[in-house]
């Protein structure tokens, strides 16, 4: 049964979101379209549509702990600024907007408020899926969108302790939370947040360093996934957001070293469950009601996306937002938020709405999710028209995206060594290893080092090699070595490589893969104690690092020769030999002018 | 103390310059730095360099002459260790006052530094940089010595200017004339 649910779902992802993403459309629009397709209006493939929905909003749950990881708790700091000030604005202007609104279809006052604050919320789920998507979340703009909407997060906790008590019905409906005494209420909200911290600050990265040493990437991934379902249960069970309790936690992990790893084991789940929450909301559109009253559903959909846009637009003005930007930024943000099918469920039970204007109000959320990827693509259309009679003039975004320019892949005695030289010059470099003692140690002596393969690509971008300048190569094993190579040049054609060989067939295998930059780990020092052991003979120091110098040039010519017929053994074997022969004639013929230069008119 | 900065790329393959330096390394209060032997790569130690020339009364630029210069070592010693703010410019009175010795070595004959020789020009010519070097940092600039035509001239010839250069730097006194002319570093600002 739950096979045949996941192949049905699979199936219509794997078929719907190809589709959307080849003409354009979005990931998001794909997975909406392949949840309405499979859906009861649609071919009716699926069942229990209500206990997906449930399961699903862990994928929102999943997504705010990956965003709180990119969230470093200094800039969480920084950002209080907009996120109390633009989310404010935001609800008030679009609550008040819609409220309004609401109350000129004839809504009781109460009622007007309840929808207009669950209608200013927006999607969190389908706004930054879609920046991601963009890349525009790391952008002014996309921190400003992202600012409101955790502004959003934290507002529509005290919005459903509200909903009850504007309840005309019987509270008997709605469950025990809210007939707790406020004072209790409180407290237990309290005590959950500060259980949430304490485990983020003081249990989670012990643990998670236990399981690294296992080596066993499963069990690191099985507790990342405990950690955050945990979390989640933590603050369900006292009635707040699951998603703001996992956005704390990811914020505490933030700065540990296994911020990367975490990601990039989570990014999978996060993805696939999100995916299946945009299905069940395209599932749970409920064509029946358009079928019915057409005319209303569109009214509805049209008078609340036009209200909100106008007031996303006038917040973006006030908060500054580049007047290019603006109208992304509403379309972005002009959906009804998942957190509205909750409100709006809340508020039928304890009477303050009708059942009709509910189901209205889901629909009308529902389709507003749908709008948002194709208002996007208007959007881009209109930008393309203007820009095209404006000469195509366009300021870069301003992107300050974690700043990544070096990323050093290995800290061991090499890797170190690199490291140590760019940062004592003031060169910030993220750091990738793999052995849990070696961080655990280089981190006390203040080094930013992430846990992780450096070979894998979710982590690479975890990393930001998508904007690096550089990545050191330094790892220990020939194989994993040769694969970063690989997964460097294939996905990311423009980062710099500078690798450092174990050995000859090491060099020969980097160079084979176009890496141009490789430093031979013992051979400079071997040339070094060459040198020494030439002037201990009595030979000038600085002859000996004449020949050397020869020596060096002549060996890596030679090198380039054997990678250029590496795959014939038998020419490499005569190649060697040639090469061997050739030295000593350079060196000889070197020898007789040294001598013949010092007889005539050289140094006297 | 008496400090020579001595600049020859192969000091064992010198004919004259390795006993120029033989017969004065083993004079009382003298110190030889040999470029190319303490900094093969042209690391140069400037702080080294610097204190061993603040406790210096007399600094000895001592190397041969090829292509008309010094060697690209002591070009590179003259780069980063007579710095802006310390050998020279505001605050740079490092030097102020030390008197500097040139000794050199040249391949040609006396006579081939001449409008009629191979080198066209008086070697007059060629020692205004290096003096200008030296009193560009306050310097007292002492008569120079050259040995000419360094692989041409007999054993003897290069034993007896030897054993002058000895004499010269264990007798030296400052030399007043040098003295009168130093450059002050408020005489041309």
């Amino acid at each position: 049964m739950i096979l045949n649910d996941a192949l049905i779902y699979l199936a219509a992802a794997v078929i719907c979101v190809p589709i959307a993403w080849r003409f354009k459309l979005g990931a998001v629009l794909g997975y909406l379209v392949a949840g309405i397709l499979i859906g009861p209006w649609g071919f009716n493939l699926v069942s229990d549509v209500d206990s997906i929905v449930h399961f699903s909003e862990f994928g929102v749950v999943l997504m705010l702990f990956v965003i709180g990881l990119e969230l470093e708790p200094g800039r969480l700091v920084e950002m209080r600024k907009s996120v109390f000030g633009g989310g404010a604005l935001q609800l008030a202007l679009s609550g008040t907007a819609i409220a309004l609104g609401a109350a000129s279809f004839g809504l009781g006052w109460k009622a007007a408020l309840v929808v207009g604050a669950a209608l200013a919320l927006s999607s969190t789920a389908i706004a930054i899926a879609t920046m991601t998507e963009r890349n525009f979340l790391p952008t002014p703009t996309g921190q400003s969108s992202f600012a409101v909407l955790l502004f959003q997060d934290i507002a529509a906790i005290p919005l459903l302790a509200i909903i009850p008590l504007l309840g005309v019905a019987a509270l008997s409906g709605v469950g025990d939370e809210p007939s707790a005494p406020g004072w209790l209420a409180f407290g237990k909200a309290f005590g959950a947040i500060a259980m949430v911290i304490v485990i983020g600050i003081y249990f989670t990265r012990p643990l998670l360093r236990l399981a690294a040493k296992t080596r066993l990437r499963e069990v690191f991934t099985a507790l990342a996934l405990l950690l955050v379902i945990g979390i989640a249960q933590i603050m369900s069970l006292v009635g707040l957001s699951m998603g703001l309790g996992a956005f704390l936690a990811g914020v505490l992990l933030a700065s540990s070293e296994y911020r990367h790893a975490l990601e990039s084991d989570i990014e999978p789940f996060k993805g696939l469950l999100l995916g299946l929450f945009f299905i069940s909301v395209g599932m749970t559109i409920d064509f029946g009601l358009l079928v019915s009253q057409p005319g209303k559903v569109a009214i509805l959909v049209t008078g609340f996306l036009t209200l909100k846009l106008v007031t996303l637009w006038l917040t973006a003005r006030i908060i500054g937002v580049t007047s290019r930007q603006r109208w992304l930024f509403a379309i972005l943000l002009s959906q009804g938020g998942e957190f509205g099918f909750v409100v709006f469920g809340v508020a039928r039970t304890v009477g303050v709405l009708s059942r009709e204007w509910a189901d209205l109000l889901n629909m009308t959320v529902a389709l507003s999710m749908t709008t948002t990827p194709l208002l996007l693509l208007l959007h881009d259309w209109w930008n393309a028209r203007i820009e095209c009679a404006g000469g195509g003039k366009r300021d870069a975004d301003e992107i300050n995206e974690k700043d990544t320019r070096v990323i050093i892949a290995g800290f061991g005695r090499f890797g170190q060594i690199v490291g140590r030289l760019l940062f004592a010059n003031g060169i910030d470099a993220v750091v990738l290893d793999h052995d849990p003692d070696q961080i655990e140690l280089l981190r006390k002596f203040g080094y930013k080092v992430f846990y992780g393969d450096a070979s894998r690509l979710d982590l690479l971008n975890a990393a930001g090699a998508a904007q690096a300048t550089l990545i050191i190569n330094a790892i220990d094993d020939v194989d994993d070595s040769l694969l970063l190579s690989d997964v460097v040049r294939e996905n990311f054609p423009n980062l710099k490589m500078i690798a450092r060989a174990r050995n000859v067939m090491h060099y020969v295998g980097l160079r084979s893969r176009g890496v141009e930059v490789i430093e031979r780990e013992s051979f400079e020092a071997a040339l070094k104690a060459g040198r020494h052991s030439l002037e201990a003979l009595g030979i000038d120091r600085f002859r000996a690092r004449d020949m050397a110098n020869i020596f060096r040039r002549h060996n890596i010519r030679d090198l380039e020769a054997r990678v250029s017929d590496f795959s014939d053994e038998a020419s490499r074997v005569s190649a060697a030999k040639a090469g061997r022969d050739e030295l000593s004639a350079l060196f000889a013929r070197d020898r007789e002018q040294f001598e013949s230069d010092q007889s005539s008119d050289g140094w006297h | 103390m008496i400090l020579i900065i001595y600049a020859h790329p192969y000091p064992q393959r010198s004919r004259a310059g390795r006993v120029l330096l033989g017969a004065v390394r083993d004079l009382p209060d003298i110190e030889v730095h040999s470029l190319y032997e303490l900094y093969p790569d042209f690391d140069i130690d400037v702080d080294a360099e610097q204190a061993a020339l603040k406790r210096a009364d007399l600094v000895v630029w001592m190397h041969p002459i090829y292509w008309y210069s010094v060697p690209a070592m002591l070009k590179h010693w003259f780069d980063v260790v007579l710095l802006r703010g310390w050998a020279y410019g505001e605050g740079g009175d490092a030097l102020q006052g030390k008197h500097c010795l040139w000794v050199t070595t040249t391949g040609g004959r006396t006579s081939s530094f001449a409008e009629s020789g191979v080198h066209e020009l008086p070697f007059e010519d060629f020692v205004a940089p290096i003096r200008q070097t030296a009193r560009f940092c306050g310097m007292a600039w002492e008569s120079p010595m050259t040995l000419h035509g360094a692989h041409l001239i007999s054993d003897d010839e290069i034993a007896s200017a030897a054993l002058a250069l000895r004499d010269r730097l264990s007798k030296w006194l400052p030399d007043p004339r040098a003295i009168k002319e130093i450059r002050r570093p408020n005489d041309f600002e």
